[in-house]
């Protein structure tokens, strides 16, 4: 198994240029949650010429709609909802400088060919497990869109929070070769 | 006849919708265990650990294992000597949902309409509901929380007889290898066989119910399931779609008698975190 690479958020080109499909990852830092009717309203607020809710220049963007916290926790249960339901959004979010997504599940050609043209990198984390990776958030604040209730924005200050390099900065893509190699017939 | 109380339904609703979040059942759970063993690859064989340490950890904690805690699916049987007193049964299902989301602090996550305003009822109400009239005086009541991403890449096709076996097969397994990793696999293959549209659906959904990996009592219908397990852990597709031997945990199927114009096929996936709690009145 490799060794887990441990990085900061925002990201940085010089981060994603180092990430390789397959790479165990573990990121710290500031980190944002949106999903399908969060990036319905960042898209129509682009293309009507009004600002976005969040800078996100460099930042990443996770796929997740949080269970409420019980008392003494940050944040309930988070772990990635399927990402394609974003893909219809996510091209213009990386033109505007997103640098990264964390989801579960493989993203259309046209977000590949985003992703390598805008160098940014697409991470998986296991989708299910979202009680086991609440404990890697520290902070959670709603930020935008409160009214969407569990698909608000939050801002999540995280600390090895754990997920793999699903799809590079160069385009390969780990749902494509992982499944090629164990393929039987 | 017997009575039951309104309030004691409730009651009962609350504590399944925290149960079936929180405590994964245990045959799910051995299912997994043993998947482990089979996966070759390396990510594969993490993925599971980390689920198994998550439902490990969810139960311990009383947490949801999962942040979709889904659309409450309900199957309830209803002994026809049985009398609900103070109320209607939906009314009584709905309420016990509505407590035991927020108690539980479970994710509100079903929309009024479905089309236009998507706007979230708040309370993870209305939930669905299937009724049987049985003999006899017990209320059994058995939910199966549905997070979208499984159900999301659930199919049904009108098959021509002809298409036969390999018609199942084809259809069956091109829906699981398509959906990839978006359903969360290792997955619980549902199937439905027969009857009408809306009967092969119900059925796929129904044979989730069975515990994990339970073979069909019909010998035919065994070797089917067997076979088409066998076959869609050929695909590749792997823990999480990542690649790997696990893409399927068990295959269940109904079936119904049908027209003799037709087979009905109905996919209905369950994630890993295939929850499901029951209770007897």
């Amino acid at each position: 198994m490799a060794e887990i690479k441990r990085i900061t958020a925002p990201l940085t080109a010089e981060i994603v240029s180092k990430l390789k499909a397959g790479d165990m990852i573990e990121i710290t830092g500031v980190i944002y949650t949106a999903r399908d009717a969060a990036h319905k309203r960042m898209v129509q607020a682009y293309q009507e010429g009004q600002p976005l809710p969040i800078a996100i220049q460099g930042q990443i963007i996770y796929y997740v709609g949080p269970c409420p916290a019980k008392r003494g926790q940050v944040i309930g249960s988070c772990g990635p909802t399927t990402s394609f339901r974003m893909d219809a959004y996510t091209p213009t979010l990386l033109e505007l400088g997103l640098k990264g997504m964390i989801g579960k599940g493989t993203r259309s050609q046209d977000v590949i060919e985003c992703i390598k043209k805008n160098e940014a990198i697409y991470f998986a984390a296991i989708g299910g497990a979202g009680a086991t990776i609440a404990r890697s958030v520290k902070k959670a604040k709603v930020v935008a869109y409160p009214d969407l209730g569990p698909e608000a924005i939050y801002r999540l200050e995280v600390e090895g929070f754990p997920c793999i390099v699903a799809i590079d900065s160069h385009g390969d893509n780990l749902y494509q070769s992982g499944s090629e190699r164990y393929r039987l017939n | 006849m017997k009575e039951i109380d309104f309030y004691k339904i409730v009651d009962t609703i609350e504590g399944l919708c925290i149960k079936a979040a929180c405590d994964l059942p245990e045959d799910v759970e051995r299912i997994i265990n043993k998947a482990i063993k089979q996966e070759e690859s390396d990510f594969g064989k993490y993925i599971l650990g980390q689920i198994l340490d998550n439902t490990a950890y969810s139960r311990r904690e009383n947490i949801a294992m999962c942040q979709d805690t889904g659309i409450a699916v309900f199957f309830v049987e209803i002994g026809q000597d049985v009398h609900i007193r103070g109320g209607g049964l939906s009314d009584a299902i709905n309420e016990g949902v509505r407590r035991g989301y927020q108690k539980g602090y479970l994710r509100k996550s079903v929309t009024a309409d479905p089309v236009f305003q998507r706007k979230n009822t708040g309370d993870n109400t209305p939930a669905v509901i299937h009724t049987e009239i049985v003999s006899g005086d017990m209320l059994k009541i058995r939910l199966l929380p549905k997070g979208g991403g499984s159900e999301n890449m659930g199919a049904l096709k009108m098959l021509k007889p002809s298409d036969g076996i390999e018609g199942i097969k084809d259809f069956v397994i091109s829906s699981v290898v398509e959906a990839g990793g978006n359903p969360c696999p290792p997955v619980i293959v549902g199937i439905g066989i027969g009857g009408t549209m809306d009967m092969a659906a119900l059925l796929a959904k129904k044979s989730l119910c069975r515990k994990a990996g339970v073979p069909h009592h019909d010998a035919q219908y065994a070797k089917l399931e067997k076979e088409l397990l066998k076959e869609i852990n050929r695909s590749g597709v792997g823990p999480q779609g990542l690649g790997g031997r696990v893409t399927a945990l068990a295959v269940h199927i109904e079936h119904f008698p049908t027209h003799i114009t037709a087979l009905p096929v109905a996919v209905n996936l369950n994630c890993h975190a295939a929850r499901q709690a029951v209770a007897n009145l």
